[in-house]
């Protein structure tokens, strides 16, 4: 199955009646090749995107339709230190591909440490969320000062709150599911129940990204829209 | 071997069913085979239980608010002293508000989500499509187990303080928040409703990716039964539209426990949210869900209607592609169900359209239907009446949610019993009656038995006919005038010249339910003394019948090779039998000159 056999129609001499035969396209090798697990973690994925998209739709109608948004004595919310959150979010998902490159030119101390890198990253972005919520660490450069909460940003007392805490504690939530994940798949490479197995790693990846790619949709829907 | 057998693209490319499918042999601990088995079989039967049960529980139900329609404040016969003891037998109206409740979420997620999906996609789609087990047998044994919990949960909200949900089955806030029912059992709806939701969402990724991956060589997506495609498409939207019900659920959870008030109605709270969400939210879901209940019957009345007919589905494509429409579609018509709610005519104008669209497709499937039947040898057995019940009963249905997309006559009609009525007739009876079918006809590669065919037919007659007359009175009472979930419609002058009718639903309610009794009495008896079901009873064609009754661990010794579709039946050339299996290879001398003399 070459390119040749597509061309071949096109180029059927003129003259002759039209022959109707099936055009084959090349073999995909990778098409109709997914893993059961593959193919199951994406359709979860999918269906986990359409739980954010009820909370961003309620979000949304909220926002769109509520006269003040924003109640007097309510912090903004900081939009440079949850930045440094994405940011290292997002570095975490740079050390998830290392990790499964690894895993697929079969190193195993490799893949364990590009692992351990990642679920640093979550856990180095769960701090940051709860010091962002309540100001855990004193005197760590951040805004607001005493944590969201400390400032006034309370959950119930407005919309503007609720929202804001059920959608990043949602995605946070998920933060934490990955890091739980991510520390199993860990255990089994450190084991050597992976090896020859990159497929564990690659479907963990798929789940990290996408709480990734998440992120970056929330972090822009609640914090960049001023 | 296999791709010379077919035309290019015809087998499912690189499918390694046998080597991804090795046979284990059957568990030998009681726990593991009966309980917690990981068996597709198994607990296909333990959902069918679980159903069963919830059926019966939101039958008496149903019987009960009939019972207080029909004859208002009279106590409650055999069982009325037990459950309103405050009211000398009589229905309360905090007791009847919970009853119309508990019904509609009973039925809706703990009878026929678990009869139709749980106990049929569970047994049907391995076995159809030509596989060993489901892809993800462990999670399949966590679906049902997480819904066995979430059952529990519903249960446990009857014996707390205040009572169980009362809110309606759609919990509208306010009425479900805080405000409109302080008590802990609106709460306990919630929790249920939202782990009921996380094992319907196991249940379609374990049904998508064994339909995906696991269908034997051969078994291309157009040679499945539609049974198959109707399974798969129900998937499809629980994989989609119940995580958005549950972020509904969630948020009104908070509310209840954490004090947010996304819910909260508007103006007299300063923070206050806005109900409307969840409205939204909660369609945005609730109208695939109706397609989530229909479908799976839908699929299996298509394939009973050629099986019974003995001739092919007329149209199997333009049938499987037609349910794909209405699939896609009904993502798209959520907002009719609240028109009167105040939105902009432009926006309410589309959602209509949009509506209609689906009676394009709808039109198609039935009228395939109606073909499929057309000049067929159809054997009248119970399976097949209980199919034509569903073709009578969808179409009625089907033809009053004109009147409801319309807006101009849905502002009239809307929340009157014409709409209860109209759902009842397309998601209950038609539902009912195609799990009934399922049942009847698949009951004998269950239980190895075959269900008594009279006790069957008498079943049948003592359900349509009742059932017919219960739903359509319901439709002209809502035409009179009579709003749904009324308490005591005995206290409104102008709805005191339906009382009779009302009655006459109320006798016939009770009829059809005294004929279920017909059935389970058949059910139970036949487990034991039904005549023995060989292979293939029905004399069909798809690969569930090419096994033993009930099907061994493994189902499938050698994985089956499938050479065409589900229904080759009546064809003209074949002498020995009037049907050709799916995996049965051509005879040997096939006669069709003898057939078409020239």
């Amino acid at each position: 199955m070459s390119a040749s056999v597509i061309a071949e129609p096109l180029a059927a001499p003129t003259g002759h009646a039209p022959v109707h035969t099936s055009v084959a396209f090349p073999r995909d090798t990778l098409f109709g090749a997914a893993t059961p697990g593959k193919i199951a973690m994406w359709i979860f994925l999918v269906s986990d995107a359409l739980s954010f998209s009820g909370l961003l739709i309620g979000y949304g109608i909220l926002r769109g339709g509520s006269t003040v948004w924003r109640h007097p004595g309510e912090p903004a919310l900081g939009v440079n230190f949850t930045a440094f959150l994405t940011f290292l979010l997002i570095c975490s998902s740079v050390s998830m591909v290392m990790a499964y490159s690894a895993a697929l030119a079969g190193d195993r101390k490799k893949t364990a440490l590009w692992l351990a890198l990642t679920i640093l990253g979550g856990l180095g972005f769960l701090a940051g969320q709860m010091h962002e919520y309540f100001g855990f660490f004193p005197g760590f450069p951040t805004h607001p000062l005493r944590g969201l909460v400390g400032e006034g940003l309370i959950p119930g007392h407005s919309a503007y709150a609720s929202t804001f805490y059920l959608t990043t504690g949602f995605h946070g939530c998920h933060v934490l599911a990955g890091v739980v994940y991510l520390s199993t798949v860990l255990a089994r490479v450190l084991s050597g129940k992976l090896d020859g197995r990159p497929g564990a790693v690659e479907l963990a990846g798929l789940f990290w990204h996408f709480v990734d790619l998440v992120w970056i949709l929330v972090f822009t829907l609640i914090y960049l829209i001023p | 071997m296999v791709s010379e057998t077919f035309a290019h693209g015809a087998e499912p490319r690189a499918a390694l069913p046998v080597e991804i499918q090795p046979i284990h042999p059957p568990p030998a601990s009681f726990w593991r085979r009966v309980v917690f088995s990981t068996d597709h079989k198994i607990i296909a039967r333990q959902f069918l239980g679980f159903g069963l049960f919830f059926l019966l529980i939101g039958g008496v139900m149903a019987l009960i608010i009939r019972w207080q329609l029909g004859a208002p404040g009279r106590p409650v016969p055999l069982i009325g002293e037990w459950t309103f003891p405050q009211n000398h037998g009589a229905v309360t109206p905090t007791g009847y508000a919970a009853l119309f409740t508990m019904h509609g979420t009973i039925m809706i997620f703990f009878a026929i989500t678990p009869i139709l999906i749980g106990a049929f996609g569970n047994f049907l789609i391995p076995l159809l499509i030509g596989a060993r087990d489901m892809a993800f047998p462990k999670l399949n044994m966590l679906s049902f187990w997480t819904q066995f919990v979430a059952g529990l949960v519903l249960i446990a909200s009857y014996f707390v303080p205040l009572g169980p949900a009362m809110g309606g089955w759609t919990s509208y806030p306010p009425l479900s928040t805080t405000v409109g029912q302080p008590g802990p059992g609106e709460t306990l709806w919630t929790l249920a409703l939202f782990i009921a939701g996380t094992s319907s969402i196991m249940g379609a990724i374990n049904y998508l990716t064994t339909i995906v991956r696991y269908r034997a060589p051969g078994m291309t997506y157009f040679r499945m039964p539609l049974t198959v495609w109707g399974l798969g498409l129900t998937a499809v939207l629980n994989a989609l539209f119940v995580p958005v019900v549950a972020s509904a659920l969630l948020m009104l959870l908070l509310d209840r426990v954490a004090g947010t008030r996304f819910f909260a109605a508007g103006l007299s709270i300063q923070t206050a949210g806005d109900p409307i969400v969840y409205q939204h939210l909660f369609w945005i879901f609730g109208h695939p869900e109706v397609y989530i209940l229909i479908l799976p019957a839908w699929g299996i009345v298509s394939d009973l209607l050629a099986f019974f007919a003995r001739k092919p589905a007329f149209g199997y494509r333009r049938t499987a592609l037609s349910m794909t429409a209405i699939t896609v579609l009904s993502a798209v018509v959520w907002g009719h169900h609240m028109f009167t709610v105040g939105m902009t005519p432009l926006l309410a104008e589309g959602f209509m359209t949009l509506t209609y669209l689906i009676s394009i497709p709808s039109a198609i499937l039935f009228l395939n239907w109606l073909m499929t039947l057309w000049g067929g040898a159809i054997r009248f057995q119970t399976p097949m009446l209980f199919a034509m019940g569903v073709v009578f009963v969808f179409g009625m249905g089907g033809l009053t949610g004109l009147h409801l997309a319309t807006l101009e006559t849905d502002i009239f009609l809307h929340d009157t019993y014409f709409v209860v009525g109209h759902f009842h007739l397309t998601m209950a009876a038609a539902v009912l009656l195609g799990s009934f079918a399922a049942i009847y006809f698949w009951y004998p590669k269950m239980f190895g038995r075959r269900m008594n065919e009279t006790l069957g037919v008498i079943h049948f007659l003592g359900t349509i006919v009742p059932l017919v007359l219960v739903f359509g009175g319901m439709l002209i009472l809502g035409y009179g005038g009579h709003p749904r979930r009324l308490y005591d419609p005995s206290q409104y002058a102008y709805l005191r010249h339906l009382m009779p009718l009302n009655r006459d639903i109320s006798i016939a309610a009770g009829v059809l339910g005294a004929f279920q009794l017909v059935f389970v009495y058949n059910f139970f008896v036949s487990l034991l003394a039904g005549k023995k079901a060989g292979e293939n009873p029905w004399e069909l064609t798809t690969l569930e019948w090419t096994v033993a009754s009930p099907p061994p661990h493994h189902n499938f010794d050698r994985i089956p090779l499938v050479l065409r579709g589900p229904h080759v039946l009546g064809r003209p050339d074949l002498t020995e039998k009037d049907w050709l299996g799916q995996a049965e290879p051509e005879p040997a001398a096939p006669l069709v000159a003898a057939a078409k003399p020239a």
